[in-house]
This record gives C-alpha cells, structure tokens and sequence, in this order.
C-alpha cells in the first residue's frame, strides 16, 4: 500500500510517500502565508521524488498546525498522536518524543505499540522553540548550520540569565560587548533552550527510549544539551528528522484505513 | 534607500534639564540618585531635596559607563561639578554597576519613594512600565512600599516589546501613541502572548491588508490587556500613578485607562526619572540624618 504524510507546520511544510514499511518520497517547502500551496507544491516534490502519480496513493493522513489547509488529506491526524506513531516507527523501544519546532515545542509519552500516553505542549513562549535558537543565530551573526558546531567547540558554562527571547537577544549583545568568545555564547543559548524543554519533557516524565524529531535535531548542539541536561546516554534522532511527524501522518493514515 | 534602512525607529529622545530656579551654591546637601536600567539610565541631583538637575538616556552595553554619562549628561549645562555632591545612591537593573554610588537601594522602593514626590503623597498603587519589566507596586502615604508585583521574565508588555513592534513597523516610537487612534474602527488586540510571536502575527496582519496604525492599535491594545491582567492580580488603590517610559505612551494608557475605569494622576515631571529621584530622595534623608557622611 501507499501512503503520505503531510505536515505542514508554522515555517516548513514536509511531505513523506511510504510504500509498506519504506520511504519512497520526501518533500519539503517553506509555508509562507499560502499554506495550501505549500502543501500542493511539498506533495508535487514527494512524488517526484517516489516517481509516482497522485492517483497511486491510496491515503494520505495531514498534520500540523496547518493540517486544516491540506484538503488533500482523507485522514487528519493530531500532531501527538503523529509523534508518538512516528517514534515507534523508527525505535520501537521509544518511550519518550521530544519535537521541537519552529513556534510550538512537544514531549509525548507513548507505549510499546506507539499509542500515546500523556503529552506536553509548550505554545505560548519563544523560549523553548527553535525561533529561539534563530533570534539568537541573528544577535550573534551566525548562520544556525554553525550555531551547533560552535557550541560543542565549548567547554564553558555560562548561565544566561533572560529567559525571554527578546531579553536573551540584548543579553547575547551584551555578552558580546564583553569580549566572551562566540562559542561559549553558542554554548549558552543551546543550554539555556535545553533547560527549557527539559523542563517540558519533565512533567511527563523522563523515560528512556528518548527520540527527538523535528529540524532542531539537525543541530548537534542542541542535542548534546538536552542530552546533558536530561542525563541519559542518548538520544535518537531518525535519518531526515523534520519528516518525522509527516513519517508519523502516514503511519497513522495507513492505519487508519485497514 | 540604505540610509532609511538604518534608521532606529525604536530610539526615543534623550534629554537633561537644569532647575533654572535653584542656587546649588546655597544648598546644605547635594545628593545623586542614579537608576541604571536594562534599557535607560537616569541621573537626578537633587538640591536638599528639591529637583535641581536630571540627565536621561539609553543604557549602553556596560552599567558603570551608562551611570558615568548619564550623571555627566545630567551636569552638561551647570556649573556644578561631581566633587560638590555628597552622596550617592544608586539603583535599577544595573545598580551594582555604579562606580560612584556611596550605597544601593532597590528600584521597588525607589520607585514608591520617587512616585510619591513627583505625582505627590496621595500615591497609594504606582505601575511602572520599564523597558524590561513590569512592577505594580502599592505603597503609603510616606511612599513606603506595602505590596507588590513584578514581571521580569517576558517582554510582553514592557518598553522593550514595544521597541521591537516600532522597528518592525518602521514608525517612530514617539508617534506610536498617537497613530494608534488614527484608526477607522478598533481591531481585535494581538493574541500571541509571546512578543516573537506577536511580531509573527503582526505580519499576518499587515498581509491580510490592515494598515500600519490598525496593528499598532491591536498591539497596543493588547498591550494594555497584559499590563492589566498584572494590576488586577495586586488590586489597585487610587490615587493611581504610572512610572516609566510606557507612560508617554497613549495607545497603551488611554486603552489601559478605559480598562481600569480609573483615571491616573497627572505630572509635570518626566515619568522615566521616578526611581532615579527615589534614590536621589533616600540619599537626602541619610544626609539629613547625618548617616550618609
């Protein structure tokens, strides 16, 4: 059987083709304001990709903050229970998800058949979503590809004392001023945004297997933090993290329909 | 082109002020109060208590150069020099950071203290909207805190959040106030609490085809909401005093007036100088005592 998954999110709007237990096909575009062509043009890139036709795919499961633009979908699937079916995919010894993302951040609990458990939701506040990581990549002129390098190239451990976002920004013009080398700042940031999701992921409690999705898993900063922060031996992160929930809308969609 | 791109429409005008109708010569103490906030400093001399001098300016990226200049700022047009003081206090965000102050006092109780003296003793509830925080205090008839609240962890509602949409919207924070009642129709305040995502949203606007003052209105507005979700939680007593650059800000305070449905006390004084003239106060009560030489 074929199915898709399509997330379309606050900032980037992926879509994955799964053939049985495979990925065939990925898509991805920013959202921008126009969400449905975004999903329109995210599914095109898929197919490509997968060399197949629309017609071939027999369901498509949509999530997201944007799920309601995707008319495609003949299956909606919520955001945690997209997750929570993705971690099991790929780690089926998965008990813990983490999803960071661009405006909203997300910790699940799920059991050994992928089926969620409790859940945490942070929506409200910068801090703990990857925007944070970009205001931050702006104040100190850096590129995000480098923030996370740069971070692990520190051994120091400066406290930042904003949690505010726009507060942080003056904090990292401050620090710069004082000559603190750009590393250690890099570092900071990744700490103290790693403190914040840890303390999201604790009111569900930490349990291990621990997987993150998600673009912010692209950054080895970040994940060395949480890491640190969380005190486990590893986490995972699945080959292409930002499709893992789009992985996880298939899933589901697939699912659903048997 | 590049030029206008540079401009920084957050900046708000820096200005100092000497008493044309105080003697310094002839006064007993001259004492400094000094407020080194995280976004403006402020350095008031007072002349045995009365307001004889005050420099006011942006903070710049260290505490104890933002102290020095505005204490310089504030003396520019006198003839009194920095030797002649005899004491100093200082206070704010930065207060550990001034090089030149004799001792340090909270900007809670400055502010009550300040509040007192420049709207007058009937003070019983002051909102001080700074550039990163946020404080209702409630305080007695001597300007002796009794209560209060503070907000320091979000932007949202303080002078900072509001720089951050100036910029955004490319109109000068000064005619912020005004421009947000040159609308056709009130729009529903922002909703995002988060001042990142209120700029999000504020350009969701703008594309949905609101003009520049439709959104400042609905920023401002919510505003307003966030500033008195904080006063409701402490209570307010009047008389009811407003500290702090928001004060000058009448898209914020006519909103947040009509809330409130309490009308605030008026002042001549500039509102931003409340914690340095607080701390300029306790100085003189100390020289008075003779505890401060």
């Amino acid at each position: 059987m074929i199915t898709a998954g399509i997330d379309c999110g606050a900032k980037n709007t992926k879509t994955v083709i799964m053939k049985d237990e495979n990925i065939i096909g990925r898509g991805t575009v920013l959202t921008g304001f126009e969400q449905s062509a975004a999903v329109k043009e995210s599914l095109a890139l898929a197919l490509k990709e997968a060399g197949i036709s629309r017609e071939q795919i027999q369901h498509i499961g949509g999530t997201g903050s944007g799920a309601k633009a995707i008319s495609e979908a003949d299956v909606k699937v919520n955001n945690i229970k997209a997750m929570a079916a993705a971690a099991n995919f790929f780690f089926p010894k998965a008990r813990t998800v983490t999803d960071v993302g661009a405006e909203e951040s997300r910790a699940v609990k799920c059991d050994e058949s992928g089926n969620v458990v409790d859940f945490a939701i942070n929506e409200k506040c910068a801090a703990g979503a990857g925007a944070f990581i970009e205001a931050m990549g702006r104040a100190l002129e850096t590129s995000l590809e480098e923030m996370g390098p740069l971070a692990l190239s520190s051994d120091k451990a400066i406290a930042m004392n904003a949690q505010c976002t726009i507060f942080a920004e003056s904090e990292v013009v401050g620090l710069i001023h004082a000559k603190t080398p750009k590393k250690d700042i890099s570092k900071a940031i990744h700490d103290a945004m790693a403190s914040r999701i840890v303390s999201m992921i604790r009111r569900i409690g930490v349990n291990p297997d621990i997987v993150m999705l998600g673009g912010v898993a692209y950054n080895p900063g970040f994940v060395s933090a949480l890491q640190r922060e969380l005190g486990v031996d590893a986490i995972y992160v699945p080959e292409k993290p930002e499709f893992g929930t789009a992985v996880g809308a298939a899933v589901v969609a697939a699912k659903d329909s048997q | 082109m590049a030029e206008e791109k540079r401009q920084e429409f957050w900046r708000w005008a820096e200005t100092n002020w000497v008493n044309p109708d105080i003697k310094w010569e002839a006064a007993q103490f001259m004492t400094v109060g000094i407020d080194v906030g995280s976004v403006s400093s402020q350095a008031v001399i007072m002349a045995d208590g009365e307001i004889y001098a005050y420099g006011n300016m942006r903070t710049g990226s260290d505490s104890p150069n933002s102290a020095r200049n505005a204490l310089k700022f504030a003396l520019e047009n006198s003839t009194l020099t920095e030797d002649k003081i005899s004491y100093c206090i200082g206070t704010g965000y930065g207060r550990v950071n001034v090089p030149m102050a004799d001792r340090t006092v909270t900007e809670i109780a400055c502010h009550a203290r300040g509040a007192n003296f420049i709207y007058g003793p009937e003070v019983r509830t002051v909102l001080d909207v700074g550039g990163q925080d946020i404080k209702v205090i409630r305080c007695d008839d001597k300007g002796k805190v009794t209560n209060f609240l503070m907000n320091d962890k979000c932007a949202a509602g303080t002078g900072r959040g509001m720089e951050v949409f100036s910029d955004l919207l490319s109109v000068p924070i000064g005619d912020v106030g005004d421009r947000s009642f040159d609308v056709d129709e009130e729009p529903a305040p922002v909703s995002s609490t988060c001042v990142v995502y209120a700029k999000s949203e504020a350009t969701g606007l703008l594309r949905k085809g609101l003009k520049t003052n439709e959104v400042l209105a609905a920023y401002c507005a919510a505003m307003a909401e966030r500033i008195y979700s904080l006063l409701e939680r402490v209570g307010v007593e009047p008389q009811f005093a407003i500290t702090g650059g928001m004060a000058k800000n009448r898209g914020v305070i006519d909103r947040l007036k009509k809330k409130m449905g309490l009308e605030p006390m008026k002042t001549k004084w500039d509102t931003q100088l409340a914690g340095a003239v607080g701390a300029a106060l306790f100085g003189h009560a100390l020289c008075k005592k003779g505890k401060g030489l």
